[in-house]
């Protein structure tokens, strides 16, 4: 099939993590949100892994190997 | 109880569902053929094949079943892994999937109509549609429940909905759009659950902290209404996998002896499910060629072996961290109804000034549940000296409920762990979850009912662009039916038990068919027909014959007396499995060889193993042969064994 999935995964995950970066880092110095998750800024920590992880996938979707065929509107 | 979303959690959540609605359309234009449709013209590369494989495998109620029983059983629940999944699905890539993927058969009821004949073909295809529609169903309940639970969302509209996401992009893609967003799904699902697992990890202070905590519940599990007062296990009950199985029955929490584990779970139960479920065989045989067909179930065991931990480690979680008072957590109680509260409520008042005993009986009594006496008692001494507002009290005696629903671990950790941001990022996994397992399941139900059902009986003959009409019209119908079910899963609490018993009943004895099937040409389609049926109607015997400690007889078996009374119910399902299992072996194997072959040698070719040419991988490299990868993949999975032995 001419859709290569790793564009959208690529893309979802690259869009999600930039997001949570982003609010990670307007909220650090909130304490009060993070008490949930044990004082650690869980959201820029993994907003960054996300991000990461989805530009990995766009790597390699543009390098088009181990695809389904060209890509394809992601 | 509850939590809100912020903008950004909606955010996500809206930004992944366009995601898989945008796959569904962007694949629209490829779908020219039924088979396009129904069987993704088999094109799909290994990794994806792979990672779908065990996405429609991990459904909702994989992670919400799974966390419970790591709550209820403790570790002793990845014997479904590593002991009820590896093994199984290295025997589907080394020995069955030549046969499948090389029959070209379009179904697995093709392959039992090619093999033996329409009886068998039709007997499996009915039950799978029906099997399939049950199991979509019990897991669109468990979250559609979940999503109550956390988020106050409406029961209905959240079914419905999620429903109607799943539907658009079946529709639009067919099994390539369930396959590719299946891959999505599953890093979603990681991704979003990972960082939940590292919290709860390190609040209750990492592995060794946590074995330490769980040893302490072990010994005494009537401290936190786990179990009965007076109940005691060995120290490594909740850690360990195989020493409290071999210790016995009454020695670890799942009630099961080591004979119904390795021959129930992980030989009948598993390699009947792993090995003869269209559900899971079907992203297989759309894989690209056979190399990539076999190497398809292997893919999906790496991260199935590691899976433990990230489905049964949180119930471990939620019992260590309810075992420390001051983590002020505990395991939700089942839910109340207004009408139970406003009872409670007046019965609360008049128990001013009874006796302790006399006050908790009557409150227990007006709740219908257990409850804890300390709780009660402070319930009630509060509420004596100043009425306490609705909001207050509710909480107050939801919270004295001694009894759990297992099923809310994975959300009441949620909750606990994850600030706005992460909260829409969990979220999303969960409901991919729920949407990976419901489109697999819808996948396999549209192509057995087009192919099998209807194309073989119904209506034979006719156009393709008729057969893709249908297929569709069977995902609109897959979807509705399994609501229908949803509705119906709604009376029950733990749903992997059920499944379990549903499984037993239909998959138990498919798998001595199969075997026998692939294995020995002698086997006739008459043998394999009755063996069947023997099978299945054994397994319904002995459940209607016994029973599991503590329930009473009726849906929970013994309702034609009890000749026998298991530990548990886990035992009673492994058990069937294994009757079914024997009865469908012997059956066919006796009457095939009391009745003559229907099918010659040249028409079993590619069919059966002694009459099949012998793969040869030389065109692959030793590293990338299936027999060599499964090598690796059991001994990477006995060392697991062994690590928490």
């Amino acid at each position: 099939m001419g859709l290569d999935i790793r564009w959208p995964i690529g893309l979802l995950f690259s869009f999600v993590g930039l997001m949570m970066t982003i609010y990670g880092f307007v909220t650090k110095d909130d304490a009060e949100t993070y008490r949930r998750s044990l004082d650690i800024n869980i959201n820029l920590i993994w907003g960054v892994v996300l991000l990461v992880f989805g530009a990995l996938m766009l790597l390699l979707a543009s390098r088009r190997k181990g695809g389904a065929g060209p890509p394809g509107p992601g | 109880m509850q939590v809100t979303l912020t903008w950004l959690d909606y955010l996500i959540l809206l930004t992944y569902t366009c995601f898989v609605v945008g796959i569904g359309f962007a694949l629209r234009k490829y779908m020219k053929s039924s088979s396009d449709f129904l069987t993704s013209g088999r094109s799909i590369p290994t990794w994806v094949t792979g990672l779908a494989f065990i996405s429609a495998n991990l459904g909702a109620l994989e992670l919400v079943g799974m966390a419970a029983s790591g709550a209820k059983y403790g570790n002793i629940t990845s014997h479904f892994y590593w002991v009820g999944a590896i093994p199984a699905m290295v025997f589907l890539a080394v020995f069955m999937m030549p046969f499948y993927y090389g029959s070209r058969a379009r179904s697995v009821p093709e392959y039992l109509k090619m093999r033996f004949d329409e009886r068998v073909r039709a007997l499996n295809s009915v039950s799978f549609s029906v099997m399939t529609v049950f199991a979509s169903g019990i897991s669109m309940n468990a979250l559609a429940k979940l999503l109550h639970l956390l988020l106050g969302w409406n029961y209905h509209l959240s079914l419905w909905i999620c429903s109607a996401v799943v539907l658009v992009y079946v529709l639009k893609g067919g099994l390539t759009s369930a396959i590719y967003t299946e891959v999505l799904q599953f890093f979603m699902i990681v991704l979003g659950f990972a960082p939940v697992v590292y919290l709860g990890l390190k609040d209750v202070g990492g592995y060794g902290a946590l074995t330490n905590l769980l040893k302490g519940v072990a010994t005494n599990p009537g401290a936190l209404h786990l179990r009965d007062a007076g109940t005691t296990y060995n120290a490594n009950a909740w850690t360990s996998i195989w020493q409290p199985l071999l210790a016995g029955p009454t020695h670890n929490p799942m009630g099961v002896d080591w004979f119904a584990m390795v021959f129930g779970l992980g030989f009948v139960l598993s390699f009947g499910y792993w090995c003869t479920n269209f559900l899971v065989v079907q992203r297989a045989m759309a894989a690209r060629n056979m190399t990539a067909a076999r190497n398809t179930p292997l893919v999906a065991a790496v991260p199935k072996m590691l899976f433990p931990a990230l489905v049964i480690l949180p119930g471990m979680i939620a019992v260590a961290l309810m075992s420390v008072p001051s983590k002020g957590y505990r395991i939700p109680a089942p839910i109340l109804d207004q009408a139970v509260y406003a009872r409670a409520a007046t019965v609360v008042a008049a128990s001013a000034g009874l006796p302790a005993e006399q006050a908790l009986k009557d409150v227990s009594a007006a709740v219908g549940k257990r409850m804890d006496p300390g709780r009660v008692a402070a319930l009630v001494k509060d509420y004596a000296a100043k009425p306490l507002a609705p909001d207050a009290f509710n909480d107050r005696l939801w919270n004295a409920v001694a009894e759990y629903d297992y099923d809310g671990v994975i959300l009441s950790l949620v909750k606990r762990y994850c600030p706005p941001g992460l909260l829409g990022l969990a979220l999303t996994g969960l409901l991919a979850s729920f949407m990976s397992g419901m489109a697999g399941n819808v996948t396999a139900f549209n192509t057995v009912w087009t192919y099998d059902l209807y194309q073989a009986y119904l209506a034979p003959k006719k156009s393709d662009e008729h057969y893709m009409r249908m297929g569709q019209a069977a995902t609109l119908v897959g979807i509705l039916a399994s609501i229908a079910c949803a509705y119906f899963a709604a009376l029950y609490n733990n749903a992997m038990d059920i499944i379990q018993l549903v499984f037993a009943f239909v998959n138990a004895p498919l798998f001595a068919t199969f075997l026998l099937g692939m294995f020995w040409a002698r086997t006739t389609g008459t043998g394999a027909f009755l063996g069947l049926l023997g099978g299945t109607a054994a397994s319904g015997l002995v459940h209607a014959l016994t029973i599991s400690e503590g329930d009473v007889p009726g849906l929970k078996g013994g309702y034609l007396g009890v000749v026998h009374t298991f530990p548990s119910e886990m035992a009673q399902n492994f058990w069937l499995a294994v009757f079914a299992f024997v009865v469908c072996f012997t059956l066919t194997v006796g009457i095939s060889l009391a009745t003559r072959r229907t099918k010659s040698d040249e028409e079993l070719g590619g069919l059966v193993y002694s009459l099949t040419p012998k793969i040869k991988d030389e065109g692959t490299a030793w590293y990338g042969r299936p027999a060599f990868i499964g090598t690796v993949l059991l001994a990477a999975c006995a060392g697991l064994n062994i690590i928490f032995w």
